[in-house]
């Protein structure tokens, strides 16, 4: 432990710790802006410095270790001259705009302007000029905006080993862009969407099609139908100020009717069903022979991984289509001829906690009800907006139920929303398949927690199933090195490109530490524990599709429907 | 009268740089023969003694810096020679390199022994291709020699960034990163190159190490100031009339320097400044030339010793036209990584540019004093922390040259 003194007040700390670890642990606030909990320290934007006693240089609390006897001062003139130096600095190559900015109110750089009172700017406001990058349908990036911090390059590098950003340039002219200086679309960027959370202002972000939505419904020829990723409602009360998991479904459902949507289902009716054809297809790959380890298709930053990274691995992952695309198809074809609806007038929507699924959704080969299988994929931000918008009091407002034929589903769907929740639930479903007995006992806790790799066996009638759950992209590749080196002892692996799964997608709201992720992620769990039905094989809307439309798993209808296959991206990688 | 004092230049064109017979003939890898028969600790306690520091500008304790490798416990370490000689005016480690390159060899050998590290890099400037020839030819002569024992040296080219000379961005630069610094500590001693303890000592640095070897650290101690022992070369470049180097005492005075080997200003003009170190040095006015080229006495004084080079500039000079050139060139040789250089070395050539222009105001000299202040206690690199010193002292030294072109 070494003794310091930080503004006076004496604290001891373990030896290594920074000055900032140090303060904050004496309740002394020092301001920080390229520093992120998660991530390595980066001691460039200089906002934290302090002072230290016998040295000339004021340290950056971040990156500086204490020492014994260290004594610290954080609030003297020197250091607010510097601080408030720097941030006009930052604040003179930095677009005015914040009004009309993506993270108006939500951006860490305001923040400090705020909190150090920046008024009559000494230094000449000069940006860049640098043009906007659209390049792709989910994320575009604002490179005016950019600090440079670096923690978009972290995530994108480190957390998701996808490499697709880096800096470019030297001194003032330094860029974070695409590699080679491209369009982030010719990059290998796979639209996960977890540079958004990194990034501390607004230089990227979801690409908004919140006005789409407003058209579709100011249409009357067109009957607007969404379905509500699992992850999402765990998350979309803090969009609206309400803590974590608190949102009531019934109410965010009143809430979406609220907004004009005509018929409100939900995409865990479909997780339900890939339970059943996915679980089905393992059984199947097992019993053949087929390619081994399966691994899940669900996530479409994964999918546009695999693709860019592991195409030569591609006939391991599960023909399914996601939960999202496999609601497409079925709404505009099963559920229209359901509710006697002429599928043309469709304008299907889904609420997603994922930046992906708005690529996914744009595929070329998402057509197979005869339509854009999904026509349009809002964010969970986006109908945060919407929300705040409006103008709805959640607290009074009466709660509703989903629209029939697609709006039922069980726990082991809400689990999808969580890293591990897939792999439980087709566990809780195949288990019974397989060995004709009732789980007593549905929770497997070894494959819940936001740990980045997990693994399970599971004794299904003599026959041990090996598992594995990777999240993030980084623990992905741990896994796919194996698949590819023949050295992978698993049968079934689940991989979410997110981490903590999609709780933690691109597109919940902004998401700047682990510990909201857990959060999120105990709420998923408190949601299954609350449900009636927690098996996907027993959802009772599900048996009614099987019955009247698909007839069996893996059958001719789910074949053109609710399975596809994807392609090698070829893209230059690093 | 100041008199030049060769160390490092012992062998300067005295002997074929590439023949290592004619090293060994004039006494060379003796001295690492004996480095060999001490043990580590008595080694590294005799460069101590020697008080020899840094020559690259930061004026470290050099034995200080090896005792920290040495007691840091690692498989593998690594000792690495700066010669990414980028400061404007100054050639000094070139003249070594291509004058003595078996005396930086040998250095580095030295260090090797005393920090247990059997591998070294040369990080040599971009535009010193010729140099690199010259390093490699020199490695191959002293590996068919064996004189280096199992001590590999490789020669890294540097691809003209002015930042890759300090360390940290040096050791980036060597596995293949972006040039850009990092944070300090963990110092390279602990913490270097691919993570593992490393020496990083400037060339003029090694090319001491054989002679206080071999004649002993109190010897060395004798010569010079006190606080910086040893010799310093030079390089005099600008309004002066011997344009060329020299090697002398750390004693010797500004003065001696410039007028006495240095020959005085040319076309018998009136003295105005010197600038010492290089680019990032502070302007020295003529009632500071008694100062002596040591390290302390120009911290002293609030400039630095830096590189050593000399710009010597005569009374028709603009102090804002030479220091335009200056913040010109801080701003292109920024890395970009830290806020308040990549943001203030462009903040302060804009608001020098402007003065130079005459469009400047009593507020932009009042703003350009904030922000040098700032940079040169919050820049993350010595680069940012010394961008503004050029600007800082000739708003002291020389306030007029500013003030006539105000609005």
């Amino acid at each position: 432990m070494n003794n310091v003194t930080i503004d006076g007040i004496k604290t001891s700390v373990p030896e290594g710790s920074t000055i900032l670890k140090a303060a904050e642990s004496i309740g002394v606030k020092i301001p920080t802006l390229c520093n992120h909990p998660d991530q390595a320290v980066k001691g460039n934007c200089r906002v934290c410095v302090c002072e230290v006693e016998g040295s000339r240089l004021l340290s950056a609390a971040c990156v500086m270790p204490v020492w014994e006897g260290m004594v610290v001062k954080t609030r003297t003139p020197k250091v607010i001259e510097a601080r408030k130096t720097i941030l006009e600095l930052i604040l003179s190559n930095h677009p005015q705009d914040c009004l009309n900015c993506i993270r108006n109110q939500n951006c860490e750089l305001q923040t400090l302007a705020e909190e150090y009172f920046i008024r009559d700017n000494p230094f000449s406001q000069k940006t860049r000029g640098l043009a906007k990058d659209y390049s792709t349908p989910a994320i575009f990036r604002d490179p005016d905006k950019c600090i440079n911090c670096g923690r978009c390059i972290e995530a994108c590098s480190v957390i998701q080993n996808v490499h697709a950003l880096g800096k470019v340039g030297r001194g003032n002219k330094v860029i974070v862009a695409p590699m080679l200086n491209g369009s982030l679309a010719d990059s290998p960027c796979v639209m996960c969407g977890q540079c958004i959370h990194a990034c501390p202002v607004g230089a990227i972000g979801e690409v908004e099609e919140i006005d789409k939505l407003l058209a579709a419904i100011a249409d009357p020829d067109k009957i607007v139908v969404t379905q509500i990723a699992p992850a999402v409602r765990v998350a979309i009360g803090e969009e609206v100020g309400m803590e974590t998991g608190t949102m009531p479904m019934d109410v965010f459902v009143s809430g979406l009717r609220q907004l004009g949507f005509d018929h409100v289902l939900h995409t865990n009716f479909t997780a339900d069903l890939t339970i059943l054809e996915e679980g089905n297809e393992l059984l199947k790959r097992l019993k053949e022979g087929g390619t081994l380890p399966m691994t899940t298709s669900c996530s479409p930053g994964w999918i546009n991984f695999i693709e860019t990274y592991y195409p030569d691995l591609l006939d391991n992952v599960s023909t399914c289509k996601s939960p999202q695309q496999m609601f497409g198809a079925l709404a505009k074809t099963y559920w229209a001829d359901k509710m006697n609806i002429d599928p043309a007038k469709i304008y299907s929507v889904s609420i997603m906690p994922c930046t992906a699924k708005k690529f996914e959704a744009s595929r070329p080969e998402m057509v197979d009800s005869g339509f854009r299988d999904v026509d349009l994929v809002l964010t969970t931000r986006e109908i945060g907006r919407l929300f705040r918008m409006s103008g709805i009091d959640f607290d009074k407002l009466a709660g509703a139920d989903f629209d029939s034929w697609m709006g039922a589903y069980t726990g082991a769907a809400v689990i999808f929303g969580a890293s591990g929740g897939v792999m439980e639930a087709a566990l809780r479903t195949v288990y019974e398949v397989v060995t004709g007995q009732t789980l007593e006992n549905v929770n497997f806790e070894v494959t819940r927690g936001i740990e980045g790799i997990k693994e399970a066996e599971v004794d299904l009638n003599g026959t041990v199933v090996k598992v594995a759950i990777a999240n993030g992209l980084a623990n992905a590749t741990k896994l796919m090195d194996e698949v590819r080196a023949g050295t992978s002892p698993y049968h079934f692996i689940e991989i979410m490109a997110c981490p903590g799964g999609c709780i933690g997608g691109g597109g919940q709201p902004i998401t700047k530490t682990n510990a909201k992720r857990v959060e999120r992620i105990n709420q998923i769990y408190v949601e299954d524990e609350a449900c009636e039905i927690r098996k996907s094989h027993e959802n009772p809307e599900v048996k009614t599709l099987y019955e009247e439309f698909l007839h069996e798993p893996l059958g001719h209808q789910s074949h053109h429907l609710l399975h596809t296959h994807y392609t090698a991206k070829n893209k230059k990688v690093l | 009268m100041a008199e030049e004092m060769r160390i490092v230049l012992r062998n300067y064109g005295k002997i074929d740089p590439l023949n290592i017979d004619e090293y060994i003939a004039a006494g060379g890898y003796k001295a690492l023969e004996k480095a060999k028969g001490m043990n580590q600790i008595d080694l590294i306690e005799e460069v101590k003694k020697s008080n020899l520091r840094g020559r690259g500008g930061a004026g470290f304790n050099c034995g200080q810096k090896w005792f920290f490798a040495y007691q840091t416990n690692a498989d593998q370490k690594y000792v690495v020679c700066n010669a990414d000689e980028g400061e404007p005016g100054t050639y000094k480690d070139r003249l070594i390199m291509q004058g003595d390159p078996q005396s930086v060899l040998e250095g580095m050998a030295v260090c090797g022994y005393a920090i247990g590290a059997n591998k070294g890099f040369i990080y040599c400037r971009g535009e010193y291709p010729y140099v690199v020839d010259i390093l490699n030819q020199a490695i191959d002569q002293a590996k068919a020699k064996g004189v280096l024992g199992d001590f590999d040296i490789e020669v890294r080219m540097g691809a003209g960034a002015y930042v890759c000379g300090e360390e940290t961005a040096l050791i980036e630069s060597i596995e293949g990163h972006r040039g850009e610094p990092r944070f300090k500590p963990p110092f390279p001693g602990v913490e270097g190159l691919w993570g593992k303890p490393t020496i990083i000592n400037n060339v003029e640095t090694f090319a001491n190490i054989p002679v206080i070897v071999d004649k002993g650290g109190d010897w060395y101690a004798a010569i010079g100031a006190p606080s910086y022992p040893g010799t310093k070369v030079l390089t005099l470049t600008g309004d002066v009339n011997n344009k060329t180097f020299f090697e002398v005492p750390t004693s010797t005075t500004i003065r001696e320097v410039v007028y006495g080997l240095g020959g005085g200003v040319a076309g018998g003009k009136k003295f105005k400044a010197v600038q010492i170190g290089g680019t990032s040095g502070g302007f020295i006015p003529e009632s500071l030339l008694d100062t002596a080229i040591s390290f302390d006495a120009m911290s002293a004084i609030g400039a630095t010793l830096g590189s050593g080079a000399v710009f010597v500039m005569d009374e028709s000079r603009d102090m804002v036209d030479v220091v335009a050139e200056i913040t010109r060139f801080f701003e292109h040789e920024s890395c970009g990584k830290c806020a308040p250089c990549r943001e203030g070395t462009a903040r302060m050539n804009e608001l020098v540019g402007k003065i130079k222009d005459g469009k400047g105001s009593a507020a932009d000299i009042a703003l350009l004093k904030k922000l040098g202040g700032v940079m040169s206690i919050a820049c993350l690199c010595g680069l940012g922390q010394a961008a503004p010193a050029p600007v800082l002292t000739t708003l002291g030294h020389f306030a007029a040259d500013y003030e006539d072109k105000l609005v």
